[in-house]
């Protein structure tokens, strides 16, 4: 039998004053997700068939790799949030939930830094 | 009763419960989400096959275009959409609006025809 009061029992196990921290973070990212993605998709619409030297000029306007690069951050943070959920909900045992998050917390990290090289790197190339 | 020993209600999908708009709803916002983060994978491509070059290029577009490349871009415009509208009314939730079951039901109906109806929009304007 344990001498610890109930209240002594769970001190410690809370929130660490940041529990809405995450929930408030996916909210931000996916507010300014709505603009950037149907920006997105209306510039799709324009030069997803252009051929390169069309796509070339349009991504070097900073009007448009500005926007382009936001919606990159945004979108592979807010994935990263995402995907954090779905593994803390369905992933067990500890170890693999671990392991699952870091894993794709890392690709998606990697897939946005070459996303924001690759448009960086069309956007200043000098034609 | 030990923590373990605690009955736990049973996951939304599957023989316990009628399948509902907010639940199938709920469990298709996390489907398309998952699904659009796989779908980052055809983005990435198509901005790395850019900054490679014109010829890297040419080639990304004609995998996009074709039959695959066009049925999950497809795929993924439908997904998009639905997380779009769906996550437009997590966020009126979110806001403290329509937890009424009868208004929940009504922005559901809304957030499936938008996305349908967004998705064939967008597939028939950049129908070549």
């Amino acid at each position: 039998m344990s001498l610890r009061t109930p209240l002594g029992h769970v001190r410690g196990l809370g929130t660490a004053k940041d529990g809405t921290h995450h929930w408030w973070l996916q909210r931000v990212t996916s507010i300014a997700l709505i603009p950037l993605v149907l920006w997105f998709v209306i510039s799709l619409l324009s030069v997803a068939r252009a051929d390169y030297e069309t796509f070339q000029y349009w991504l070097s306007n900073p009007l448009n790799a500005g926007p382009m690069i936001a919606l990159i951050i945004a979108a592979f943070y807010h994935a990263s949030l995402g995907m954090q959920v779905i593994y803390e909900d369905y992933v067990r045992p500890e170890g693999a939930k671990f392991i699952a998050l870091l894993a794709t917390q890392f690709i998606l990290f990697l897939l946005g830094a070459i996303a924001v090289v690759s448009v960086l790197k069309v956007a200043l190339a000098t034609v | 009763m030990s923590a373990s020993k605690r009955p736990l209600s049973p996951f939304m999908i599957g023989p316990y419960y009628k399948p509902q708009m907010t639940s199938v709803l709920s469990i298709t916002h996390r489907a398309t989400g998952a699904g659009l983060v796989v779908g980052t994978l055809l983005l990435v491509y198509w901005l790395a096959a850019a900054a490679l070059g014109p010829e890297a290029y040419e080639y990304a577009q004609s995998v996009l275009g074709s039959k695959l490349g066009q049925l999950l871009l497809f795929l993924w415009t439908w997904a998009l959409f639905y997380h779009l509208a769906n996550g437009i009314r997590h966020l009126y939730w979110d806001a403290g609006y329509g937890f009424e079951l009868d208004e929940a039901t009504r922005s559901g109906w809304w957030v499936i025809w938008s996305s349908i109806i967004l998705t064939f929009l967008c597939w028939l304007i950049a129908a070549p």
